[in-house]
């Protein structure tokens, strides 16, 4: 693993989330409370399998997701978490680099009455499938997208499997 | 003992018929047990010994089953188009000599007449896929008659070659002229034409073409246009296809043997006959059933371009390689 | 074999008529139940667009009502075809999560048998690809050398296909020297294997001029879309976890990643083949090597990992393949997330086969490898 790429990312993340916390291994993780987790944090790749996690505010997500597209990492996954314990929605965004060993994650946080995320399918054209099929399951609404229609559930599906107050298709 | 006119054609229509028949039949199980032998399994083995009866099985099968004509569907077309393609095939066995006195009718423009026939075999599929009104049939259609119509070309001009080669359309006579033992026969005949192996494999790709078999199976590439012209034909309407498309082999490499391989007359120079045209002709299909489970399918545009970029500079030049030769000695 | 195929409807497009042809979910081409809606301007593609789902059965949701062992059966049903690697990523997860130490000799026999079932994968690609380009029978001779495989994964788990082998910590059971003689042998019966099917198939011309220059998929394009595995090496990038993100004990092993730059159907083609080649050496260092010791370490009974979120990313035979598991420290886990690589690898095929003949754009959804369930999960 390169020092470098990782570091420049740490101040440019840093700058974006204007947080000044300092680097701290975070391994434990208390569920649905989002303010125990710092903004921009060095993981240990053994302990969890990526190596930088960054909690981004909803409005500088496209942004963060173009920084990453320059420094050329590949794009993932999306997972969706549903957090009802705390009445929040999870998005966490998976990249990782072709050519190096290094992983980022990247989170956004959204109130589970109001669950509306911008879109990065301009910067990750990959991201149109991912981010249908977060909706399928969530319901989680990504301005700006073409065409959210079911992807993987029935076309006339109006209901989302995995929040976890669903009990069943009524 | 001569047997009466009307008496002697009937008995060649009862004849013929029944060729076509048990040919369509029976090559339809040599290509099964070919096809299972090549790769490694044993083919049908449970109707019958070895599967023997398996065509008369599959014949039973296709015949209970309902015949549909789909809704929309052009009806005359639909139902014609099997009749067209099964009848010229059959026709074109009526000028073939299978034996010194086995030919139907001797006529002189026999060679002529089976490529007359043989476009008809063309239409009958347009007309079928066409006719069928269903976008895979109608794709399918497009590439047949755009595949025959680039293959007959260089076919015709290696016939040219043939024609001056053998100076005569009677194919009894063109046969007669390879008598004696095979070093006599018009495969080898490099004095007349030196580029005669060429020419004998540009007929045989031609012929491969023609009769729309791997690899120039387009038409009913099945992977990808399901079944091609023939995907709303049901029951026996399908089945006449493809007893066609085995009649159209048979009289493919029949005329091979007629033309290259001396027909009729034996190797060794001793005992000619019908036995050794059926040999011939035979191991002739098993090399088709041969090249079809052993290549892959070429592109469409590949496959034109090998007949209008390759096939026909090729036979052009055997054409005029041929009259050279021919002119000079 | 059935026959479907739906006519939609016929619009007239400026000067051009395009009509809208179905690649249904029943079609030869399609291996498995996938559904591509190709508007056609004649023979040429304007647009294709996948429709997946048809064989969705929600493994995420599954994933949040049974503990941590009851969803290991699970994971080899996502990609049947290479169920051992899927089965790994999960176990790989969860002991990551819970700190469980996996003893060496689970780990090579992990690799031996993920390898083998690589091995097995491939060949099915291989056969399935050449019965889409016309050429039968090759399917069949891939699939008598499979069967070996087979035989050897069922006298050692008792599955042919979806084998449930790995455990938390380790294995199910040991392996036993007919596997690992069987498993020696196989690698010398299979290197010739590989040569006739050079000669028979690789250098065969017409099977050339069908895949040379067609699909072209640059390397930019899979970094956009996250497509793996030999999507990615076909474009020249060699990325491949086994060395870039190194799991188990790949990095005790001596073996070449195959790429090549033309990012066309032959160079994906070729990955592939050498690919089979490269676990080949992988299974000879590994039976070679192979250390005693227990096939399974200290577990608790009831896995409980702490809370947090973890991944474990695994080189599946399609591609990457990582699964994202999220605890809240119960027994039952609180999300499971498959990232399946035959996922992203559909998803570029709407923008790479835009202007291409039917023809040339099965034979690069062919080169992709797909597997429906995998990407309908």
């Amino acid at each position: 693993m390169t020092a470098a790429p990782l570091e420049e990312l740490i101040a440019v993340f840093r700058a974006m989330t204007e947080s000044d916390n300092t680097e701290q291994e975070v391994s434990g993780w208390d569920e649905g409370a989002a303010s125990s987790r710092e903004s921009v944090a060095v993981v240990d790749h053994d302990a969890n399998g990526w190596h930088l996690d960054v909690s981004i505010p909803l409005d500088r997500l496209v942004e963060a997701a173009g920084v990453l597209d320059r420094e050329e990492f590949a794009f993932d996954t999306i997972t969706g978490v549903d957090w009802i314990a705390a009445g929040d929605m999870e998005v966490v965004y998976d990249f990782f680099h072709p050519g190096r060993f290094l992983r980022v994650v990247l989170r956004v946080r959204v109130r589970r009455e109001q669950p509306e995320v911008p879109t990065i399918l301009h910067v990750f054209p990959g991201a149109g499938w991912h981010e249908r099929e977060t909706h399928d399951f969530f319901g989680i609404r990504f301005s700006g997208h073409p065409d959210l229609s079911p992807l993987l559930l029935p076309e006339d599906a109006d209901y989302h499997p995995l929040r976890k107050d669903f009990t069943g298709v009524a | 003992m001569s047997i009466p006119e009307p008496f002697r054609l009937a008995s060649f229509v009862v004849g013929i018929m029944a060729f076509v028949g048990l040919n369509a039949a029976y090559l339809v199980w040599v290509e099964r047990k070919g096809a299972g032998r090549f790769q490694r399994r044993p083919g049908p083995t449970e109707v019958g010994y070895a599967g023997l009866l398996q065509p008369i099985a599959d014949a039973v099968k296709l015949m209970t089953k309902q015949v549909i004509v789909p809704p929309g569907a052009d009806a005359t077309l639909f139902r014609l188009a099997p009749v067209l393609i099964m009848t010229p095939a059959m026709m074109c066995f009526t000028v073939l000599p299978f034996g010194e006195t086995l030919t139907a009718t001797d006529i002189n423009l026999g060679l002529l007449m089976i490529f007359a026939l043989g476009s008809i075999n063309v239409m009958a599929i347009m007309l079928g896929g066409w006719s069928s009104r269903n976008k895979y049939a109608i794709i399918s259609s497009a590439r047949v008659v755009s595949q025959n119509v680039a293959y007959e070309i260089p076919m015709l001009l290696t016939v040219v070659t043939m024609l001056m080669v053998t100076g005569s359309a009677n194919l009894n006579q063109i046969v007669q002229q390879q008598a004696g033992a095979f070093w006599n026969w018009n495969l080898f005949n490099l004095a007349a034409n030196p580029l005669m192996p060429v020419t004998f494999v540009i007929f045989f790709i031609c012929m491969l073409a023609e009769t729309n078999r791997a690899p120039f199976d387009m038409a009913e590439a099945e992977s990808e246009l399901v079944a091609g012209a023939f995907t709303e034909y049901a029951g026996m309407g399908f089945g006449v296809f493809f007893m066609a498309e085995y009649a159209n082999i048979v009289v493919g490499c029949s005329l091979a043997t007629v033309l290259f391989f001396g027909g009729w007359q034996s190797p060794i120079g001793v005992l000619p006959g019908v036995w050794w045209f059926l040999l011939k002709l035979y191991l002739l299909i098993f090399t088709v059933v041969w090249i079809r489970w052993t290549f892959p399918r070429t592109q469409f545009y590949g496959l034109l371009n090998l007949s209008w970029k390759i096939l026909i500079p090729v036979s052009l030049a055997t054409v005029v390689s041929t009259a050279a030769v021919m002119k000079v000695f | 074999m059935l026959h479907k195929e739906q006519i939609t409807n016929h619009s007239t497009d400026g000067h051009n008529e395009t009509f809208v042809l179905n690649l249904g979910p029943q079609h030869p081409a399609t291996h498995g139940v996938l559904r591509v809606k190709m508007t056609m301007d004649g023979e040429y593609i304007t647009r294709a667009e996948p429709v997946c789902g048809y064989i969705h059965r929600m493994h995420e949701k599954m994933g949040e009502n049974r503990t941590w062992a009851q969803f290991l059966p699970n994971t080899s049903r996502i990609d049947y075809l290479s169920a051992m690697h899927y089965t790994h990523a999960f176990v790989g997860a969860v002991e990551r999560a819970a700190r469980i130490e996996v003893p060496p000799r689970a780990e090579f026999v992990r690799v031996i048998t993920s390898e083998l079932n690589r091995i097995s994968s491939h060949l099915v690609w291989f056969g399935a690809y050449l019965l889409d380009l016309g050429g039968f029978t090759p399917l069949l001779y891939a699939f008598d050398d499979r069967e070996r495989i087979l035989d050897l994964l069922e006298g050692l788990t008792g599955a042919r296909l979806t084998y449930c082998y790995y455990r938390f910590g380790g294995l199910c059971n040991d392996v036993d020297e007919d596997f690992i003689n069987g498993t020696r042998d196989f690698v010398h019966y299979m290197r010739p294997r590989l040569k006739m099917y050079r000669a028979l198939v690789t250098d065969n011309i017409i099977f050339r001029k069908r895949l040379e220059n067609i699909g072209i998929i640059d390397a930019e394009m899979c970094r956009k879309y996250g497509a793996t595995g030999p999507v990615i090496r076909g474009a020249g990038t060699p990325y491949d976890v086994r060395r870039l993100e190194p799991y188990s004990v790949y990095d005790a092993f001596d073996f070449d990643i195959p790429h090549y730059p033309e990012g066309d159907c032959m160079a994906r083609y070729l990955v592939r083949m050498e690919e089979i080649e490269q676990s080949l050496r992988i299974l000879e260092q590994a039976v070679a090597k192979l250390p005693d010791g227990p096939h399974i370490g200290k577990v608790p009974r009831m896995i409980k990992p702490p809370a947090g979120d973890y991944t474990y990313a695994v080189e599946a035979a399609r591609g990457r393949m990582m699964v994202r598991i999220v605890s809240d420290g119960k027994e039952i886990p609180y999300r499971v997330k498959l990232r399946t690589p035959s996922f992203a690898n559909l998803s570029l095929f709407e923008e790479a086969s835009r202007g291409m003949l039917l023809t040339d754009a099965l034979a690069l959804m062919g080169s992709l490898d797909l597997v429906i369930p995998d990407i309908d999960r």
